[in-house]
């Protein structure tokens, strides 16, 4: 049978069919599906956990215990998980553990767009890159035997155009296969510097053999076409390179690390001109020239952004292969479109009141992320989860007060890694404020469950984790709670907390509007309006910047537009109806009042 | 069978284009083609631009389209079809939805909404077809079939059988609505000449 799939539901499938056992990740984009899927096989195990090392370190466990097991997170959760992703070269991976890195290409989703094929190198671990969700589905099989054939974990590396196109699949049946069982071994398990002296040892003999394999493994194959054009290439830009060079003689690594040297070689003495064709960073051209052979690849396909079919085409015109060709030209900046929040999004009063209040306000990975853009205007900086204290709490440092200064972090990425952060502004007395918005959900991925969330992904009720309480148990005294749909109480609040010296939390109450699904019926309430004859064609209401609210066709005697709200999209926050000043806008039907 | 097909569809976070993108895929793939198709996931929900890229033919390899290659635009938003326009090839077909959507930030410098989207579109060597989908919705009683209304129009362009299409639609859309959501289908079927 086959079925159109994506590339994360491809390996979500692959688990299923090649007997996984246990599966766990944080989410984050363009990795999250993988786990949504895995879960819908209530034959394996499968968790959301806090973080990307957590997540690791559980998937290490169970391999451990002869399991065979997979981990998932988005590129840069690798930076989070890279600890446990190093040592564990020395220990291996006795059940089989893959290692799911999503790269995004072109930052879609991202803060960066680093390249994790060199992690695979830094740890000496097999690296293998399916190019369509055929090959995601197979290559976990592939890695998986690879894993435990070596005892080593295996990066099954994705990129955002192979996570999310969708291709037809060839769909099997489920393997079961025995957990072995864990075998006391501390010499190979206890990382200790007299056991790791030995396990290095083993681990570069191990990369070795590895070596040896990629020169025979059928994952990295030839497609023999005109000699005059050679090209070695990985991943999606496989695909890319078929379109538009279809006659040319293909190296197709399925496997870009360890690089399979003695292949490349013969290849390239076998072509006249060798193009390497990858996207980001040179990994594979720069070992290829290290190993003295000539060849040409980031100086004709960039290393900023991803791929596209018309980018690598366009290498190759540049590499004198093909002609270019004459298009419609590019029209100019039609308009811009900003994602904004959500109607009923419980972040948007925050961010809209810390703008008006001039604070500095150090900002986090989220939804929430969005403030920062017009008109709500609040959020200076952001680097990675859980960086909104540890910045505020420096810049307070520095300048020698924390008044006006203002972290925000969401529920979701609080656990993940803002506990610390929080724990370590205590014990500095920091004078910050903290706003951990607190909505139930990880949000920007597409709703998932976390520990504050009260159930599994499985679906079962666990226990949840109380923010007020973590923060109190971490030494923290000034907790205020706020509805955020109230924005005078929510000021006052505010600024108080800011004109003071002390470390200050404020948690917000009110959960997602979007997710999960069946939350947005009870969170809908009488939705409002515009009296048009009130209106005064200020605009104020749209600096809330909420989808639901547009010009009307209606103009002010000053020939200023009067604003609308779309009824099927209000949820009656009331938001905008707060900060209209002359009373114009109210619920449709009765007075059903926010609170 | 056609060696190649290339769609692209696009328009505005919200406006189901992700849903019509998965019936047309799932039509092609029960009509015995190859398919690929890709989008972007994330910020469609939150009123950004979306695009899905539908190729269909006996072997594709990219997930994505050429400029310059696509054989039918389907636009949902007017704007959105001046956007992506470049992306079709001489003589293609780009289907406009008459409508427009100002982003919610409109009001602010730089978001001045586009003037003259159709008669810019009509300036290029393609065949325009203009649909007003929202009002043969609405004429059909409901306003959440606009994605029915431009499938219908689209099939026009695929040679793909109205049964294979009927399955698909009963296969993805709510239990009680197969009905109203095959006659807007049809609806669109006969919007363009």
């Amino acid at each position: 049978m086959k079925a159109i799939l994506s590339g994360n539901e491809a390996v979500a499938r692959g688990c299923y069919e090649y007997g996984l056992h246990v599966a766990t990740a944080y989410p984050g984009t363009p990795s999250t599906e993988i786990l949504e899927n895995v879960s819908k096989y209530p034959e394996i195990y499968a968790e959301w956990c806090p973080n990307e090392k957590v997540a690791f370190e559980v998937a290490m466990g169970a391999t451990f215990e002869g399991a065979r097991s997979l981990v998932a997170m988005k590129h840069v959760g690798l930076n989070v998980a890279a600890d446990p992703f190093m040592s564990l070269s020395l220990i291996g991976a006795p059940g089989g553990l893959i290692v799911v890195s999503a790269d995004d290409p072109g930052m879609h989703s991202s803060q960066n767009e680093q390249d994790n094929r060199y992690y695979a190198r830094f740890a000496g671990y097999p690296c293998l890159e399916p190019s369509d969700s055929q090959e995601a589905k197979d290559f976990v099989q592939q890695s998986l035997e690879l894993s435990i054939k070596f005892d080593v974990p295996v990066m099954l590396r994705m990129t955002t155009r192979v996570c999310h196109a969708q291709s037809v699949v060839e769909l099997g049946s489920r393997s079961e296969y025995p957990v072995e069982g864990f075998r006391r071994d501390p010499q190979k398990f206890v990382v200790l510097p007299a056991h790791a002296r030995v396990r290095h040892q083993w681990a570069v003999k191990r990369l070795a053999r590895i070596r040896e394999y990629a020169e025979s493994t059928p994952l990295n194959y030839i497609e023999n076409g005109d000699k005059k054009l050679g090209i070695i290439t990985d991943g999606v830009a496989y695909q890319y390179v078929k379109e538009v060079m279809p006659d040319a003689t293909v190296f197709k690594l399925g496997m870009v690390y360890p690089l399979p040297g003695e292949k490349i070689r013969s290849f390239a003495a076998g072509v006249e001109r060798l193009m390497i064709v990858e996207e980001l960073e040179p990994f594979i051209e720069e070992q290829i020239k290290a190993g003295g052979i000539a060849c040409e690849g980031k100086i004709y396909f960039s290393n900023l952004g991803e791929l596209t079919p018309d980018s690598v085409e366009n290498g190759f015109a540049e590499a004198g292969f093909l002609k270019k060709r004459k298009l419609f030209s590019v029209p100019e900046e039609v308009i811009q479109r900003p994602p904004v929040f959500c109607p009923g999004c419980p972040h948007r009063g925050i961010y809209y009141l810390l703008n008006k209040l001039k604070a500095v306000v150090t900002t986090d990975i989220g939804c929430y992320t969005l403030g920062v853009l017009p008109p709500l205007n609040a959020g200076d900086t952001c680097v990675e989860m859980g960086a909104s204290i540890g910045v505020a709490v420096g810049m307070s440092k520095a300048r020698g007060s924390g008044k006006g200064i203002v972290a925000t972090i969401g529920d979701s990425t609080f656990l993940h890694s803002g506990m610390t952060g929080l724990l370590n502004a205590v014990n500095d007395n920091a004078g910050i404020t903290i706003i951990i918005m607190d909505n139930r959900i990880t949000a920007m991925t597409g709703g998932q469950y976390h520990p504050g969330t009260g159930k599994t992904l499985m679906g079962q009720p666990s226990g949840k984790a109380d923010l007020a309480r973590i923060c109190q148990a971490l030494g923290a005294s000034r907790i205020k709670v706020v509805d955020p749909y109230r924005l005078e109480d929510t000021k006052s609040v505010l600024k108080e907390e800011m004109d003071n010296e002390t470390l200050s939390i404020i948690i917000t109450n009110r959960p997602c509007a979007l997710y999960p699904p069946e939350n947005r019926k009870k969170i809908k309430r009488s939705p409002f309006q515009v009296d048009l004859e009130k209106c005064i064609g200020c605009h104020a209401c749209m600096r809330v910047s909420c989808p639901a609210i547009s010009e009307s066709e209606q103009k002010t005697d000053k020939g200023n537009t009067k604003s609308q709200i779309d009824k099927l999209l209000c949820t009656g926050c009331s938001v905008c109806a707060q900060v209209c000043p002359v009373g114009a806008i109210y619920p449709a039907k009765g007075v059903d009042d926010a609170g | 069978m056609q060696d190649k097909m290339d769609l692209l569809m696009v328009g505005v976070g919200g406006q189901g284009i992700l849903l019509a993108s998965e019936l047309t895929a799932m039509a092609a793939f029960e009509a015995g083609m190859d398919v690929k198709k890709s989008e972007v996931h994330g910020m469609a929900q939150r009123g950004g631009v979306v695009s899905s890229h539908i190729r269909l033919g006996k072997k594709v390899h990219s997930p994505l389209i050429q400029c310059g290659d696509a054989d039918v635009l389907l636009a949902f938003e007017q704007a959105e079809a001046l956007r992506w326009i470049h992306f079709l090839k001489e003589k293609g077909h780009v289907v406009v939805n008459i409508m427009t959507l100002v982003p919610p930030v409109g009001f602010l410098k730089n978001f001045e909404y586009p003037r003259d989207t159709l008669k810019r579109i009509q300036e290029h060597p393609v065949s325009v077809h203009p649909v007003h989908a929202a009002k043969i919705a609405y004429e059909l009683g409901s306003s959440r079939i606009v994605n029915m209304v431009l499938i219908g129009v689209l099939s026009n362009f695929l040679g793909i059988s109205k049964e294979i299409w009927q399955t698909a639609i009963k296969k993805r859309v709510p239990d009680g609505t197969e009905e109203i959501n095959m006659r807007a289908f049809d609806a669109g079927v006969s919007a363009i000449s």
